[in-house]
């Protein structure tokens, strides 16, 4: 399916087959709101409960009490979700109005026109300015820079914040701008998608315009929309998609909302309640109808009618689910809803973690998870950039075998570099030349006239720097042109041809006389050289062995700065002949026209330049930890949270970082497994053993952590994702090596096949799959631009903020949800507890003891209010948490909220409601039976017993808490003498009338002291004799008591395990290495499969064992 | 409950690096922003939880005998007499008798005063088994009507007693029509007792639930009679059996007021009730009492609430006495983290 755009024809067919420029985000129109948004809240089940029973209270045979006490609420609720939704799209429609009224400049039958953006068609010739916003998605055709390039900010579409160069297509170059305004052809281009890296599309210009012959176009030739144009006059450019069917409109779509393990069990009890609730209904009901039909038809007073209709059966049962609908507080989702949105403004506010030296704040973009950063057992993190601070500095580099900085630890200061580049020695200034220039860095001047480079990867940033301040300086880009100068007096000047496809950072450079750089004529360029900057620099030299006496020192060198924990780039380069690439060159033409499976094609054709490649050095670069990981880790790790490191990098470095940051622990008390192989035969059967030694080790607590690298892990996910599951699941630690960004999603996604909690924490535009994968995605806002932080959902400065987000926002939100969610069900179970027996004195016929009033307001106001201030309560404090992140077990194993907990809170109601009714019966028994006064009465035990069991419940009282409980319990007798003193309300005079009692009060004080005596002589008793951890640190917090340090208990150290590499495995030297290139799609697939053989020992172990998967400790 | 003073800390002694804001009330919103706010942390600690029981002990065992003395110092006379006012022949067949119009339902019954009960003296009739709060009872009622009469029209909520004969009845609906209709008068000696049958409703109901200018009409007038009539010339504001009535009680076994006797009863008075025994209770086992009974602070004789309190109060001094016990045989070191052992299969156990 291809689109042809017919560039400035304003008579052609395209204007009305595609859509104009009008964008819009909207989900709601004015007339559609209601219904659509009335649906979308009524596809969640409690919705649908509550409308069903607020349609069954209009029926007033059934009704136990007047249906605006359902109503009321419900259409609250839906009030305020719909309010909300209203107001959203609200905003979205006045920025959609704001990007569509915005003026441009169009061309519209040949004269440049100030229009609206939204009037933008398809095939208009757009003409922006410096600083505008692109208003859709445009081919280039024209800019103001000679060279027609032109620079665009990209943040708004990736949030790389970095400037990228875009390109008018070689067609195009030259015209006159006057002309452009007459300019016609036809664009060919693919139907809209969301791929924003990719365009494979042609463009013919029709006569008089240069040739009528087909020029290629890339993304490079394009802006897309909602980028800004910037250090560029003005660009005109073609509409090739408008509106919403343009890149950035493609790609626009609502997230999946993510469900929290809290809400799941939530839901779950919520399941568990209407279970019961059903069960409640049918006894009751049969009972009710048992007792009409013997009891009730005797009693003349009620006067029931001998033949009732035919649906007579099911009045009382229906009676009796309306009365325990409150079972299910209706109150609960919006109380959680606020709640939650307050945890993620407090990891806004939160100044412990912000960062400094950004003064970048934390940010919770997902307000609905929090309650899972507590119950976190798994985190897979990312290593450049999140571990370490993504500064790269040049410290040591090999050149031509000799080694550089190893004694200083600096290269740059070492004096026999310096001579050697002085001297200019051949291979030393290659080696630079290409350090230099084989990169997308932009040289800028400053106005002091120092150069400062802006680079969008680290790696090059550092090499160019490294090579200026060895006096290779970079000090000029315009387009595909380079200046460089050596030693202040050699200028260079370098054109790139291509910038090839194979992932190994090959890039085709010529050099170029100076006064060339303005002529495009191919004939007069000179030399070509193929150089390459390659981050895989041992699979270039192992995987085609080149007769070159150096290759073992180099690879020596890569094996040696690896084990420091360095990155290491491997520079080589290669002359080309000239017949060669002109014969090359018709060949990437043509893959480079095409328009399916472009890339591919185009990386085939590069795969022919690459090889005998002379290998000039390897450059070792150091990224520095962060501040505070090794203790992050640390901690985490002692709160029972499992790490996984998944890297693009190198084996050696991976393992080197991981041991610098306690990831993993040094050799007698840790162990690394190795899983490899270059067959597929291989890693099965090392994939087998670490397997057996894994399961052997378990039984002791030792740290062993296994290795694998993408190639392996690609393997065992295909054929073994059984075996490796039960891997991943014995396995506390992982690291994982050369993985690409969709095996990182995979692992998250094997992880949470396993139910368990993961959290994915990345920096890059390689982690946004793994993060928005996991069940919490943490994004630190790093230099490799904001993409990451942006899908994630949380935002933090730096990877030591972790620790306080699990420790202290986790855990507190966890605590908190599970306090607040148990105790909305214990008080509504509470009043229908008491509706339930008062029924068993009503000669169970549904009548409701309290009125609709007392039930509306208990549920919404005197009950939701104090327990709302939960929020602000901490069990312990932050420090102690922070010293005993042991504590964290608690949340992980979900202690606090389950079916156990939830019993307990079950019986507490129970119990209370009996305390309550029995009581309130008794009392007011005889002559005091008037049933307003019985009512009131227990309502307002159940009012004073919910006090005091949230007070007995709060760990730590703010000024909040206290006006929140006691004016809540103040608030509910003005509320009631309001109501009481309204003579058409049926409790007129009540409130007044049982205040003057003095039984009243004696029975108010008897209910309190008998429901809260034994909550709180059981509480004490286990608190004292019985304590958790938590109460254990409590006591000790609060009462100064001696805080002993805990010692994690670590076993001895054991023996090795003979198949076991250690750690300081040195990789076996002559072990030729094959590896996949990182970009999965390149179309070398060197490395043969071997047949699956079959493994019957392995096959009928790991079948054995499936069926024991334990999630190891994870039952309650 | 459980806010212990001694133990109090604060929170916010951590050094933070916000600027602290001149204004209070700023100072007050980053400190919530910061989640640190003072906070008061009690510790459920033996001293104090001991102490709690026992203070709650000795104050209700006190309270509960204060109590337990003002309901015992209430002199009641409970009567029933609804079995004995059968005649002989009917014995076997009771709801035959109270349908049965031409029988006469007079029926004597004497009681003896056994203390000397002061003035005022109430009296109550009792009725056992009788669902005034079934669901089709309870809502069978118009308080519109009541108030405004036949001006207000909608009585759906009466069913099944909303009209008669195509005419709406006033007061409509069931808990009217099964007035109580029992009388009683009391000759202590030769002479009658004055009963105050005045100011027995609650003054609230008489001034602004049932409307002085509405007079029952077409009131038990069907076919079906429940319970007493209404005398039409009076209206449903003066009808104070009625408002009694009216007022529901939520328990199947009640007492409703019938009047107050203005003098005091000696001991050993023998009084002579005579009453008509004409509501029927007879056809659902209920039972009907009479009763005789002075008033304390604390209303009529319920020795529920002393006992419950010496109960409670009783316990509550036991339990601290056990967990003294439990405390000096068994002292815990708090907060001893030396007992912590974080061994995940020790706590998910």
């Amino acid at each position: 399916m291809k689109r042809f755009v017919y560039i400035n024809d304003d008579e052609s067919p395209t204007q009305e087959l595609y859509c104009d420029n009008r964008i819009s985000n909207r989900k709601y129109t004015l007339l559609n709101f209601l219904p659509k948004n009335l649906w979308e809240q009524f596809s969640r089940f409690m919705n649908q409960y509550f409308l069903l029973i607020a349609c069954l209270q209009l029926w007033s045979l059934i009704t136990p009490v007047n249906p605006a006490s359902t109503w009321g609420p419900l259409i609250f609720i839906f009030a305020v979700s719909a309010t909300k939704e209203a107001w959203d799209d609200y905003n979205r429609y006045l920025s959609d109005k704001k990007a569509n009224e915005k003026e441009v400049w169009v061309v519209r039958k040949g004269i440049k026109k100030h229009i609206q953006a939204q009037d933008i068609h398809v095939g208009n010739i757009v003409w922006l300015r410096e600083n505008d916003e692109v208003p859709c998605d445009l081919v280039l055709i024209g800019t103001s820079d000679p060279q027609g390039l032109c620079y665009v900010e990209t943040a708004a579409l990736d949030g790389e914040t970095d400037l990228k160069t875009r390109v008018i297509p070689s067609a195009c170059m030259g015209i006159d701008s006057e002309l452009l305004h007459k300019i016609k052809g036809v664009v060919e281009c693919p139907n809209p998608d969301k791929d924003i890296r990719r365009f494979d599309a042609n463009l013919r210009l029709f006569p008089p315009f240069i040739d009528n012959d087909v020029c290629p176009l890339t993304i490079k030739n394009t802006i897309l929309q909602s980028c800004y144009l910037r250090n560029t006059e003005w660009v005109c450019g073609v509409a090739v998609y408008t509106g919403n069917e343009t890149k950035l409109g493609m790609s626009r779509g609502v997230p999946e909302p993510k469900l929290t393990a809290m809400d799941a069990m939530i839901d779950k009890l919520t399941g568990a309640i209407f279970v019961f609730q059903i069960v409640v209904v049918i006894v009751l009901g049969i009972a009710g109808n048992v007792w009409k039909d013997t009891e009730a038809r005797k009693k003349w007073y009620v006067l029931y009618p001998n033949e009732g209709p035919w649906y007579e059966l099911l009045v009382i049962p229906l009676r009796f689910e309306l009365l325990c609908s409150i079972m299910i507080p209706i109150s609960i989702k919006v109380s959680l809803d606020l709640v939650k949105s307050l945890y993620a403004k407090f990891i806004d506010w939160d100044a412990e973690m912000i960062d400094y030296e950004t003064g970048c704040p934390s940010h919770a973009t997902n307000t609905a998870i929090s309650e899972d950063l507590g119950q976190v057992e798994y985190i897979l993190t990312d290593k450049t950039g999140t571990l370490t601070e993504n500064k790269m500095v040049f410290r040591r580099c090999c050149i031509s075998g000799i080694f550089y900085g190893n004694e200083s630890g600096n290269a740059l200061k070492d004096a026999q570099l310096l001579n050697a580049v002085a001297s200019g020695s051949t291979d030393v200034i290659r080696f630079l030349t290409v350090m230099a220039i084989c990169n997308t860095v932009i040289p800028v001047q400053s106005k002091t006239g120092a150069i400062l480079y802006k680079a969008q990867s680290q790696d090059e940033d550092a090499l160019v720097q490294a090579a200026a301040k060895l006096h290779m300086v970079l000090f000029n880009r315009s387009g595909n042109i380079l200046d460089t100068m050596l030693l202040y007096f050699i200028m260079k000047c370098w054109r790139l041809w291509s910038s090839l496809l194979t992932g190994k950072g090959c890039q085709l450079w010529s050099e170029i006389a100076r006064m060339e750089r303005l002529s495009f004529c191919q004939k007069e360029r000179m030399k070509l050289f193929f150089l390459m900057l390659l981050q895989l620099l041992e699979y270039l030299l192992m995987d085609q062995p080149i007769p070159g006496q150096q290759t073992r020192t180099f690879s020596e060198a890569v094996e040696q700065y690896a084990q420091l924990g360095l990155r290491t780039l491997c520079l080589a380069w290669r002359e080309l002949k000239e017949d060669e690439y002109h014969e090359w060159y018709l060949m990437f033409r043509e893959a480079s026209s095409t328009l399916v499976d472009r890339e591919w094609r185009i990386a085939e054709v590069c795969q022919r330049l690459e090889h005998d490649l002379e290998v000039l050095g390897v450059t070792a670069i150091e990224d520095r930890l962060q501040d505070g990981v090794p203790e992050t880790i640390e901690t985490l790790r002692k709160a029972g949270i499992n790490f996984w490191m998944l890297t693009g990098d190198k084996q050696n470095t991976a393992i080197q970082i991981a041991l610098s940051c306690n990831f993993i622990s040094p050799e007698p008390k840790g162990q690394l497994l190795l899983i490899d192989g270059k067959t597929e035969d291989e890693v099965s059967r090392s994939f087998e053993r670490v397997l057996l030694t894994m399961r052997i080790t378990t039984s002791e607590p030792k740290d062993v952590a296994f290795v694998v690298d993408g190639w392996a892990l690609e393997i065992l996910l295909k054929h073994y994702r059984k075996a490796f599951t039960e891997l991943a699941i014995l396995s506390r630690t992982a690291i994982c090596c050369r993985v690409t960004p969709s095996q990182k999603a995979q692992l998250v996604e094997l992880l949470k096949s396993c139910d368990y909690r993961t959290l994915a924490i990345g920096d890059g535009g390689n982690d946004v799959r793994m993060i928005q994968q996991a069940a919490i995605g943490v994004g630190i806002s790093g230099r490799e631009g904001l993409q990451a932080a942006r899908a994630a959902d949380y935002s933090i400065g730096k990877f030591r903020f972790l620790k306080r987000l699990i420790l202290v926002h986790g855990r507190y939100s966890y605590n908190r949800t599970a306090f607040l969610s148990q105790y909305s069900f214990y008080k509504s179970l509470l009043i229908c507890f008491i509706q339930i027996f008062f029924s068993f004195i009503s000669g169970v016929s549904g009548t409701s003891l309290f009125n609709s009033v007392s039930l509306m307001a208990y549920n919404v106001f005197y009950t939701s209010i104090p327990v709302l201030v939960s929020v602000l309560d901490k069990d312990l404090s932050e420090e102690m948490v922070m010293q005993h992140p042991q504590i964290l077990f608690y949340c992980q194993a979900g202690r606090l909220l389950n079916p156990s907990t939830f019993a307990g809170w079950f019986g507490r109601s129970l119990f209370h409601a009996i305390v309550v009714f029995i009581i309130s019966i008794n009392a007011y028994a005889y002559e005091k039976s008037e049933m307003e006064e019985v009512a009131m009465m227990a309502l307002s035990g159940c009012i004073w017993l919910q006090a005091f069991v949230v007070t007995l419940e709060t760990n730590s009282f703010t000024i909040l808490q206290h006006l929140a409980i006691w004016g809540n319990l103040i608030a509910f007798y003005v509320i009631n003498w309001i109501v009481s003193s309204i003579p058409s309300s049926g409790m007129y005079t009540i409130m007044f009338r049982l205040c003057r009692q003095p039984t009243y009060w004696i029975t108010v004080f008897l209910i309190v002291a008998a429901g809260m005596g034994p909550i709180l002589a059981l509480k004490y008793f286990r608190y004292t004799y019985r304590p958790s951890k938590i109460n254990t640190l409590q006591q000790a917090e609060r009462l100064g008591g001696p805080i002993l340090s805990l010692g994690n208990i670590e076993p001895q150290p054991r023996s090795l395990e003979k198949e076991v590499s250690p750690l300081s495995i040195t990789q076996p030297k002559n072990r030729s290495l094959v590896y996949e290139p990182l970009l999965s799609d390149s179309p070398n697939t060197r490395r043969s499969l071997g047949s699956g053989t079959p493994f019957d020992f392995f096959q009928s172990q790991s079948r054995s064992s499936s069926s024991s998967y334990s999630r190891n400790c994870k039952d309650n | 409950m459980d806010v212990d003073g001694g133990s109090t800390s604060s929170d916010s002694t951590r050094v933070r690096s916000i600027p602290i804001h001149s204004g209070q009330c700023k100072a007050f919103l980053s400190q919530f922003k910061q989640q640190s706010l003072p906070a008061c942390k009690p510790v459920l600690t033996p001293a104090w939880v001991i102490a709690t029981l026992l203070l709650l002990g000795f104050v209700f065992i006190p309270i509960g005998l204060v109590t337990l003395h003002a309901s015992r110092g209430v002199l009641e006379i409970v009567d029933r007499y609804d079995a004995d006012c059968v005649p002989e022949e009917f014995k076997g067949n009771k709801a035959s008798y109270i349908k049965d119009t031409s029988v006469p339902k007079n029926c004597t019954r004497i009681l003896k005063v056994h203390k000397y009960m002061k003035a005022p003296i109430y009296i109550y009739y009792q009725l056992d088994n009788y669902y005034q709060n079934h669901r089709r009872y309870v809502k069978s009622r118009s308080d519109q009507q009541l108030l405004h009469g036949l001006k207000y029209n909608d009585t759906s909520s009466c069913k099944p007693e909303e009209s008669n004969n195509g005419l709406p009845v006033v007061p409509c609906g069931l808990i009217a029509w099964s007035l109580f209709n029992d009388t009683y008068t009391f000759i202590r000696g030769t002479a009658e007792l004055r009963v105050n049958r005045k100011n027995i409703a609650w003054k609230s109901d008489r001034d602004h639930k049932f409307g002085k200018h509405v007079y029952p009409f077409n009131f038990q007038n069907g076919t079906l009679i429940g319970g007493g009539k209404l005398d039409p010339n009076i209206p449903l504001g003066d009808q104070e059996d009625l408002i009694v009535w009216m007022r529901t009680s939520a328990l199947p076994s009640f007492r409703k007021i019938y009047g107050r006797i203005e003098e005091d009863l000696e001991a050993d008075d023998v009084i002579v009730v005579h009453l008509m025994n004409n509501y029927n209770t007879y056809s659902f086992g209920g039972k009907k009492k009479l009763v005789i009974s002075t008033s304390s602070w604390l209303g009529g004789r319920n020795d529920f609430l002393g006992v419950a309190y010496i109960f409670v109060g009783s316990s509550a001094i036991i339990l601290s006495l056990v967990f003294l016990l439990l405390h000096v045989k068994n002292p815990r070191p708090y907060g001893d983290t030396a007992y912590l052992s974080w061994n995940r299969k020790g706590i998910s156990s």
